[in-house]
């Protein structure tokens, strides 16, 4: 075994451990979890990569010395009955404009707010941050796995569907990579091999799918016939589960675009009932060096979008939300002062979503440190208050069901003690 | 068709091969200061003789042919293997490894249908306008048509049409070019230098930045492609130094009179990052600030009306800098950037991380150390010449080891332009096409984006990354073979495959004669046994084995599914 093949092994050992020939893994897994109450809750993680700029997100308005750093990008003190200032959530804290999708859900208190949430590790490398928050070990390269992968697989009574792990996009996003199989899917419909519709329409598909299924059945074990096999029974599954056929109901609207596309395929999956566990989706264009706006703007028009479609899935999904938490995310926050561009750069706390029907919503949550220059880390950024993991352990813990002992961030033991407390 | 070399050029490529090559055998094991006393015969007899010397291999010759076609392009097409080796492995990497003499004209002559990709950034700012915002307001109002609006400016007008032409010529020389590791190393440093074509001002930008700051020196200096890329307008647009200034710099005027300008760290960081000395190279925060300073003034005349390069005194901090070490003395002006390219070119951190990352491209996920050392080496000793850098890694026991063989997962550009090239497949030029569509280019570039890789629309700046890990997973094998299936269908709009000429004379009645033939000119005789037999049991169905209609007619091979199969084969899947 050469340099090349270590995680191949370690995805083809586990394969192989699993004891699994051609039969569809989803069966293996079912097997395993026989007695297993049937489990329903979902977590959805959004990623907004790039760094969102947390301070404009969520307006810090009574901070002193807020306006005063922010310069011409700061959004204006909330004025009641003005739809273009800060919509104020709690007297000091306020929701952009452009987020007032999400103040129902403040009211209905099934959104909680972390502000000041970031990452121990001081790097400002949106690919590194990514990373660290990904693998869930800041500071530590050489994590092989994500932190929701391994938190999948710790928890005793996981479900066995192929659509345990789904992620929307052509990509595997870290978070996800290990040992558990998730799914990368770019598009619902796409997933599946194509019909050749020029003729012999209806044959030709079981045909080629047969044969690629056959190809990678192999006995070889390694990474292409480890995902192999995993697509075809994923392919199965979703064919008899048919998540295309349930539309929007309560008259949800997903606006335009990536996140949009993806919650809304999401919603789709939860209905179809693939016993699906954990949802990955993300949004980029926050990395605002310039001119990114106030209370409009560049930045307005992401934030815009970002909430339109969590609150659509928020409609959409109805009472089912009692069973989701929706956590989002992002690599760090940007600097407090307005940069030479009416922008920002890289800086370090930001503040993180929490929204769901078994959050403990309607509050901020976690210490504010403030933006005096003292204050500020490394006299620039927002410091943290709340590390990143205690909030994901939280999440994990008390929503998906993750053994508080699982090794979720490893050499970092999640403490009850120190959850921030968004879920009841 | 590897090479068609035109009589007249014939003694005068060799020439130039033969020296660069000598230069470049030299150059792997002796210092810079040697190469030049090295003795550089000419080479005018028509059989060039290898100036490269390859290692002992466990490899079988056809294996390393494949391997290089694999690694030092984007696949083998009918007949390549037999032509290298022909003409010898070693004198096919020479040529390779100086492209400048190898004959392209059909490569040359498809591009001239993209004329965006000839022309300067003023250029194109000037004949591919923003629409009109009015224009636009009339539209929303429902004042004037989609249909008026089509007319007055045509989509193949609009600016979105530039990078539209450099997706489609992308895949077109991907697959058709004869310089086939020229491509790979503009692909390569593209990524390394990305930038993002739905940033702003980039899309007038990135083609002219393709063709000016990176093409000229991919295999060229790294100070040069470092400089080229820190100079280009696309760069700087996209990791926002033309905005960055001396801090609280008031613009005296033009339109943005009395704005407070200040610094940008962008572009400081990323320089650092992800262009030279890597995330680990060992800079502070305190570099990237000094950094960013001595790029202040580094601009862009008029970005969405001129568009080219521009050192604006003025907005240049004319402070002192000190970075990685070294002082900047006050009052550099342009000469602070220029230091700072030095400085981080020659930096041994940055030997390493280009070594590391071309290792990683060329060898193995997991790059073996000890090349990556002596690839650093090469670098530090040439003071970063690329091409010797890549002779030191293609010459390299380790390059043509059995664990390199094969043990690496192609991108979504290889796996569709390899696929095309295995199938010989022809691209329909725009004009053929029917003037508005940008041809097969175009929709082989659009397959590149559903597989995960659209085509200079990375938005981070680090690029696509170069791991198995990264392509693997469920939904892009998926779409994988549903892009087999689709060309060997000839679904894909402006792409035509000849599957009778691949297969040739097997007989159709005769299916494993005809899978035969398949896996010996797409796989190389590289299917194991069990991919054979798994295709050979496919044969027994009825829907692969298509019947005629006439029931008792002789059997007739569905050659379109089984070569869909084949190239979505996990074997092919690897390059």
């Amino acid at each position: 075994m050469g340099w090349g093949t270590r995680r191949s092994f370690m995805k083809g050992g586990a394969l192989a451990l699993l004891g699994l020939g051609s039969v569809p893994r989803f069966l293996v897994r079912a097997a395993h979890a026989e007695g297993a109450a049937a489990r329903s809750k979902v977590l959805i993680a959004v990623f907004q990569r790039g760094a969102v700029d947390g301070l404009t997100m969520v307006v810090p308005h009574g901070d002193r010395d807020y306006y005063g750093a922010r310069g011409s990008i700061a959004v204006a003190r909330p004025v009641a009955g003005n739809l273009e200032t800060t919509i104020d959530l709690d007297g000091f804290f306020g929701l952009h404009p452009a987020m007032a999708p999400l103040k129902p859900l403040w009211d209905a208190k099934q959104l909680a707010i972390v502000h000041a949430c970031g990452s121990p590790d001081t790097t400002r490398s949106h690919f590194d941050a990514q990373d660290y928050m990904e693998s869930g070990t800041p500071g530590v390269k050489t994590t092989q796995d994500g932190w929701l992968a391994r938190g999948l697989l710790a928890e005793p009574a996981g479900s066995a569907s192929p659509f345990r792990a789904v992620a929307m996009g052509s990509q595997l996003p870290r978070s996800l990579r290990g040992e558990i199989g998730a799914v990368a899917m770019g598009a619902v419909a796409d997933f599946d091999v194509k019909q050749d519709m020029g003729r012999m329409a209806g044959s030709g598909t079981v045909n080629a799918r047969r044969g690629f299924e056959s190809l990678y059945e192999q006995g070889v074990q390694d990474i292409l016939h480890g995902t192999g096999r995993e697509t075809f029974d994923a392919v199965k599954m979703l064919k008899a589960a048919n998540p295309r056929r349930f539309a929007p109901e309560h008259g949800a609207q997903y606006p335009r675009g990536k996140l949009g596309d993806s919650l809304k395929q999401i919603a789709q999956l939860i209905k179809a009932n693939v016993g699906l566990e954990v949802a990955f989706a993300d949004m980029g264009g926050w990395d605002t060096h310039a001119n990114q706006g106030n209370e409009k703007g560049q930045l307005a028009l992401r934030f815009a979008e970002f909430s339109q479609s969590l609150a659509a899935l928020s409609r959409d999904l109805g009472d089912r939300m009692a069973d989701v938490v929706v956590l989002t995310m992002s690599e760090f926050g940007r600097t407090v002062r307005e940069n030479g561009n009416r922008g920002t750069d890289h800086g370090h706390a930001t503040a993180m979503l929490v929204l769901g029907g078994g959050v403990r919503g309607g509050r901020m949550v976690g210490g504010w440190p403030g933006l005096a220059r003292e204050q500020l880390y490394e006299g620039r950024d927002l410091a943290v208050t709340t590390d990143f993991r205690h909030l994901f352990a939280e999440v994990a813990v008390r929503h998906l069901g993750v053994p508080p002992t699982a090794p979720l961030f490893p050499g970092f033991p999640t403490n009850p003690a120190k959850y921030p407390g968004v879920l009841v | 068709m590897v090479v068609k070399p035109r009589t007249r050029s014939l003694a005068a490529s060799l020439c130039l091969l033969a020296f660069t090559g000598a230069l470049g055998a030299a150059c792997s094991s002796a210092p810079p200061k040697s190469q030049a006393a090295a003795p550089a015969a000419p080479q005018v007899t028509p059989t060039a003789r290898a100036s490269l010397i390859l290692p002992a291999s466990s490899l079988t010759e056809e294996q390393r042919i494949v391997h290089v076609l694999n690694r030092l392009g984007y696949g083998p097409r009918p007949g390549d293997v037999e032509r290298v080796r022909r003409m010898s492995l070693a004198v096919y990497m020479d040529r390779q490894l100086a492209p400048a003499g190898i004959p392209d004209d059909r490569a040359q002559d498809a591009l001239l249908a993209y004329p965006t990709l000839a022309m300067t950034v003023p250029e194109v700012l000037h004949a591919y306008p923003e629409p009109d915002p009015k224009v636009l307001a009339k539209i929303q109002s429902g004042e004037m048509s989609q249909q008026e609006m089509r007319q007055m400016a045509p989509l193949e007008r609009r600016p979105a049409r530039i990078a539209v032409e450099l997706q489609a010529a992308k895949l077109t020389r991907a697959v058709s070019s004869e310089r086939q590791l020229q491509e790979v190393m503009v692909d390569f440093w593209f990524n390394h230098f990305n930038v993002d074509a739905r940033k702003g001002a980039v899309k007038w930008m990135i083609a002219d930045y393709e063709r000016t700051a990176i093409r000229p020196h991919a295999l060229g200096k790294f100070r040069d492609l470092l400089l080229a890329t820190a100079q280009h307008p696309a760069m700087l647009f996209y990791l926002d130094n033309w905005m960055s200034t001396k801090a609280d710099l008031v613009v005296r005027a033009g339109p943005q009179k009395g704005r407070q300008m200040g610094l940008n760290e962008n572009y400081g960081r990323e320089i650092m990052e992800l262009h030279t000395l890597g995330v680990d190279g060992g800079y502070t925060q305190k570099d990237i600030i000094e950094v960013a300073r001595a790029f202040t003034g580094w601009t862009i005349d008029r970005p969405r009306e001129h568009g080219t390069f521009l050192f604006r005194a003025p907005a240049h901090d004319q402070g002192e800098k000190r970075i990685l070490g070294h002082v900047l003395v006050p009052g550099g002006g342009m000469a602070d950037g220029l230091r700072v390219i030095d400085i981080l070119s020659r930096h041994p951190s940055t030997a390493r991380f280009v070594a590391t990352k071309l290792v990683r491209r060329f060898v193995s996920d997991e790059p073996p150390p000890a090349l990556v050392d002596r690839a650093a080496r090469t670098f530090r000793e040439t003071d970063g010449d690329i091409r010797q850098v890549m002779i030191t890694i293609v010459s390299s026991p380790e390059f043509f080891s059995p664990e390199a063989y094969r043990a690496k997962i192609k991108s979504p550009l290889e796996i569709v332009a390899s696929s095309v090239r295995a199938l010989d497949g022809e691209l329909v030029l725009p004009a053929a096409a029917g003037g508005r569509q940008a041809g097969g280019g175009f929709s082989l570039a659009q397959q590149v984006g559903k597989l995960g890789e659209p085509l200079y629309q990375q938005q981070p700046p680090t690029g696509y990354p170069d791991v198995a890990d990264a392509w693997v997973n469920t939904g892009a094998l998926l779409n994988r073979m549903n892009f087999a299936l689709g060309l060997t269908a000839n679904h894909v709009p402006g792409v035509r495959v000849d599957l009778g000429r691949v297969v040739g004379a097997a007989d159709r009645a005769q299916p494993e004669k005809v899978l035969d033939v398949l896996l010996v000119s797409v796989l190389h005789g590289q299917a194991t046994p069990e991919t054979r037999r798994v295709l050979v049991a496919q044969l027994d169905n009825p829907e692969i084995i298509r019947a005629t209609a006439d029931d008792r007619g002789p059997a007739n091979t569905d050659v379109e599914k089984l070569a869909a199969l084949v190239l979505g084969s996990p074997e092919f899947q690897r390059r």
